[in-house]
């Protein structure tokens, strides 16, 4: 065995252990409203010449009726080929000439726009940007371009496990609800969607008063006014409140397992969540850190992976909506053990529903989730999106400096209340993929795969 | 960014998500204890020379240290890379450098057993290790406070590893899990497996680096002993440092962490060569699984470092003008024009020791015929070899190089990525530096003779991802050539 002593080492790593938040410099958010009126925080950065607009309007893939599943996802897709006079050759062109970058992606809730520009082209970048969102073309050829992209990648999903085992889960526990779907819709459903469709969508959900707007980098407040109205002020000024019903209650206790031909089981497991406007939002999110998000530090990870080697990862997670909310469990394990692994998930999930989480659990999860915060902001678009999603979540402008202080309050009193009331090993719903050898009491459906 | 990795060969230790980041970098001379540092000019024009300003320095065991400041909020990266991989396993004993890489995290007489990522954890840090061909890489993203800390933890773990049968046997069963979740439940992680095997004939490459179940399987204790006594060494290893710091302020923690470690003697890496190669082969894999066909065509091509190396800029030229983008070649041929595929793209990164790849490949579109995919893209290589890029192209496809160049520096992790990829495969601080000018000399005729060079002469595989019940043909010249009618069968 080799052994080198370094004076001065063991020091250092036994004796910092209470962490002081760094003070997270350079990110104040000022306000910015437009001449127009429309409002964009914004964290001037001006070190390195990028600037990253993030913006989202209420409403995405949750606004579709059944027969229109992946709308929202085939706008996005179709938004950046060809916009006003240019043709989608043209608009890219423009795009990899000046290095601009305008993406377009959704989620259940919103509707997400993503711009990056260097300073130097953001009279440009500005105009294509407007350009996408309000003279959109939809040029024939893009629409069945993009349709084949969209119904390929559907397919290849179908033969993914991860996906496989991801859809059959949100299925089960968000059912008969748009949440339960696959956003990029059903090879059928896309298969049908039509240029009006797409106008429809665009026409119905872009508009102001659904507009939030993040800004980080190399733009000061008197020059980000006169953009926002040239990016923005070409849109309708209402659209509506968005109409998505409210799921209390999921679907509980089941297990279903979808047949595949590998030589693992990859499962996913759940049941009724926390929303983030929760008052009990951090005790949740500091209990969630210590059974499974936290990686090594979990007691998942500990006690699945690192004491009986049963798995690459497991980990578990707060999922979060307008109008639901999961909390789940994920991870894969050898066929042969998926039994074992899962009546170990069960057993971590009634220990922490019993007994919450120790003293000294509590107190590392505060000082790596308060520690860890300013690990985020690692680009100008990173960072818009933070604030973007602070927005969204209202809370706050004064909210990086409140954060910390949020999370040092939780006590472990709060933990064990959050934790009685979310866990119950009983009524997780269970998904499996592959070739378990798996039998328990639970009531089981199987459910075979798209071929 | 304009150099992709080759993210298929990087294994990741940790089930936790590393950002994709390519790029190319920027250096300084290395001048033995003395840092040397370029500032960033302060430009409104897309870059014409230096993308991340880097110091760096060498201390006196030949541990070279490069840092990168970037002084947006007060966290650093701290990135450790060992000039040792995948391809230097012993025959038999493949895995043993992800597996050691696993094993790094299994305690030294000061932090126990599973301690190091709580330790950093605990003091609001992320960290992760990842190995690929070429090198082993561990990294700590932490408040600058933190910084002293995660060095001399990892410094600790470069002479003190200590392990047991209790903890290594379990982390086996771990890297096992690993295989099966990354590689045996994906179809095309299998196929890319059989197709470097294939490819990379009397080489490491062809090797994986996560290894052969059946090896792992057989791993030892002593195994992971005895590479990492070979292997683990301050003379071995470059150190990237990005974040709030700059060289002045690094040095004091370099020499009281790592200074303290003696420099010992590290073997020389197996050179093997690849043989000419005369024979195109077809690796075809057709399984339940697929929905979706895939099919590309593989050749070995050079890197900065290994075999005609002249032709790696002009190649990464190349690489923008077929496959940059929705306006490259591929995508404007197979995709938009013929309306024949979903994507079609090719790859090519100049970052490896040995010899790296070239690839060309299509996904049709659905219920598409993969047969005619294959012929559209050989249709445009041969176009490509025949009448060659023009001048137009070529400046077009380096300007937008070097436009997006000029987004390197906005990332935290990024950068130290980037340079120590660069440096670990054998590029100097200055080449690495005169990236902008690099590409901004090559021309049409530099392209036009690299691309003749790597994908006019024989050889290469052909790769086909097949549905099981898929009617394709293995190979297409069967009905002109009825002697090869029975090779390539797979099923």
């Amino acid at each position: 065995m080799i052994r080198h002593n370094l004076p001065g080492l063991l020091a250092v790593v036994i004796g910092l252990i209470c962490f002081q938040a760094a003070p997270a410099r350079s990110l104040e958010i000022q306000r910015v409203i437009s001449p127009g009126g429309i409002e964009a925080w914004l964290i001037e950065d001006h070190k390195i010449p990028v600037i990253a607009v993030q913006f989202s309007f209420e409403g995405g893939s949750g606004v579709e009726s059944a027969d229109k599943q992946g709308l929202a996802c085939m706008t996005a897709s179709l938004l950046d080929e060809g916009a006003g006079e240019l043709d989608s050759q043209a608009f890219a062109r423009r795009l990899q000439d000046e290095a601009i970058s305008v993406d377009f992606n959704t989620n259940s809730d919103s509707f997400k726009g993503s711009l990056k520009t260097l300073s130097w082209n953001q009279d440009s970048a500005f105009e294509l940007m407007a350009l996408a969102l309000t003279r959109p073309r939809f040029d024939a050829e893009a629409v069945e371009r993009i349709r084949d992209a969209i119904i390929s990648a559907i397919r290849q999903e179908q033969g993914d496990p991860n996906k496989v085992a991801q859809h059959a889960f949100y299925a089960a526990l968000l059912p008969d609800h748009p949440y339960g779907r696959n956003e990029l819709g059903t090879v059928e459903s896309v298969a049908a969607l039509s240029e009006a469709d797409l106008r429809s969508f665009v026409n119905r959900q872009f508009a102001r008063d659904r507009l939030l707007v993040a800004v980080t980098g190399d733009i000061r407040p008197d020059q980000l006014g006169p953009a926002l109205d040239r990016l923005f002020g070409g849109l309708p000024a209402t659209a509506g409140a968005v109409d998505i019903p409210e799921i209390a209650q999921h679907r509980t206790g089941e297990t279903i397992t979808v047949t595949m031909p590998i030589g693992q089981t990859v499962f996913m497991l759940g049941q009724q969540g926390i929303k983030r406007n929760d008052p009990d939002w951090f005790p949740a999110y500091i209990m969630n850190y210590v059974l499974g998000a936290g990686g090594f530090s979990s007691r998942l990870t500990e006690e699945v992976r690192e004491k009986r080697g049963l798995t690459y990862g497991v980990y578990s997670h707060l999922v979060t909506y307008d109008h639901a909310a999961l909390i789940m469990v994920g991870g894969s394990t050898v066929n042969a053990k998926a039994g074992e692994t899962l009546a170990l998930i069960k057993q971590e999930w009634t220990r922490m529903a019993e007994g919450g989480v120790t003293e000294k659990e509590l107190a590392n999860a505060k000082t790596y989730l308060t520690g860890s915060f300013p690990l985020q902001f690692t680009s100008a678009r990173a960072i818009a999106d933070i604030v973007l999603q602070v927005r969204r979540d209202r809370l706050g402008q004064d909210y990086f400096k409140r954060r910390d202080g949020l999370i040092e309050a939780v006590t472990s009193d709060d933990v064990k209340r959050v934790a009685k009331r979310l866990l119950n090993a009983a009524t997780l719903t269970t998904v499996m993929v592959g070739q378990p050898n798996f039998a328990d009491n639970s009531p089981t459906r199987p459910v075979s795969n798209t071929p | 960014m304009p150099i992709s990795l080759d993210s298929r060969r990087i294994i990741l230790a940790l089930a936790l998500v590393i950002a994709a980041v390519a790029g190319e970098a920027v250096v300084n001379e290395a001048v033995a204890g003395e840092a040397t540092t370029s500032k960033p000019a302060s430009s409104t024009s897309p870059v014409t020379h230096g993308v991340y300003f880097p110091e760096t320095f060498t201390i006196a065991n030949g541990l070279q240290v490069v840092v990168v400041t970037n002084r947006r909020v007060p966290v650093v990266s701290h990135m450790l890379w060992y000039k040792v991989g995948g391809a230097d396993a012993r025959p038999g004993k493949s895995g043993i450098a992800h597996f050691l890489e696993h094993l790094m995290f299994k305690g030294t007489p000061s932090v126990s057993s599973g301690e190091f990522s709580k330790i950093v954890a605990r003091n609001g840090g992320r960290d992760n290790a990842f190995t690929s061909d070429d090198f082993t890489v561990y990294f700590q993203n932490v408040a600058l406070s933190r910084l002293k800390l995660v060095m001399g933890m990892e410094a600790d773990r470069m002479v003190n590893l200590t392990l047991s049968d209790a903890n290594v046997y379990p982390e086996r069963d771990v890297v096992l899990e690993e295989r099966r979740q990354n590689v045996g439940n994906h179809p095309s992680a299998r196929l890319y497996e059989q197709v470097d095997a294939a490819l990379y004939i009397n080489h490491p490459y062809g090797i994986p680096v996560l290894g052969w179940e059946h090896e792992i399987r057989s791993l030892t204790r002593e195994d992971a002993e005895s590479f990492y006594r070979s292997w683990y060494a301050p003379n071995n290893a470059i150190l990237v440092v990005t974040g709030d710091i700059d060289a002045s302020e690094l040095r004091p923690l370099v020499d009281q962490t790592y200074g303290l470690i003696p420099a010992r003697p590290v073997p020389a890496h197996a050179l093997t060569e690849i043989p000419q190669q005369d024979a195109e082969i077809r690796v075809v894999l057709r399984d339940a699984q697929v929905r979706e066909p895939q099919v590309f065509r593989e050749v070995i091509a050079p890197s900065f470092r290994h075999g005609e190396v002249k032709h790696a800029y002009p190649l990464v030229v190349l690489a923008e003008i077929m496959s940059g983008g929705p306006t490259s070649r591929l995508n404007k041929a197979l995709v938009v024009d013929q309306r024949l595929a979903t994507s079609a793209w090719l790859s090519y990164s100049p970052l490896k020791n040995g010899p790296t790849t070239l690839t060309i490949g299509a996904t049709p579109v659905p219920g598409g015929d993969i047969a005619r995919s294959e012929a559209s893209l050989d249709a445009e290589i041969h176009k490509l070899l025949k009448d060659g890029v023009s001048d137009e192209e070529v400046a077009t496809a380096r300007k937008r190089l070097l436009a997006s160049a000029a987004y390197a520096r906005d990332s935290l992790q990024g950068p130290a990525y980037a340079i120590g990829m660069e440096l670990v495969t054998g590029h100097s601080l200055d080449e690495v530096e005169s990236w902008p000018e690099r590409i901004g000399e090559v021309t049409a005729t530099q392209v036009n003779e690299a691309a003749r060079a790597i994908l006019g002469r024989n050889g290469g595989v052909v790769s086909l991802l097949l549905p099981k019940d898929d009617k394709t043909k293995d190979d297409k010249k069967a009905d002109e050539n009825p002697m090869i009618k029975n090779q390539g069968r797979n099923e």
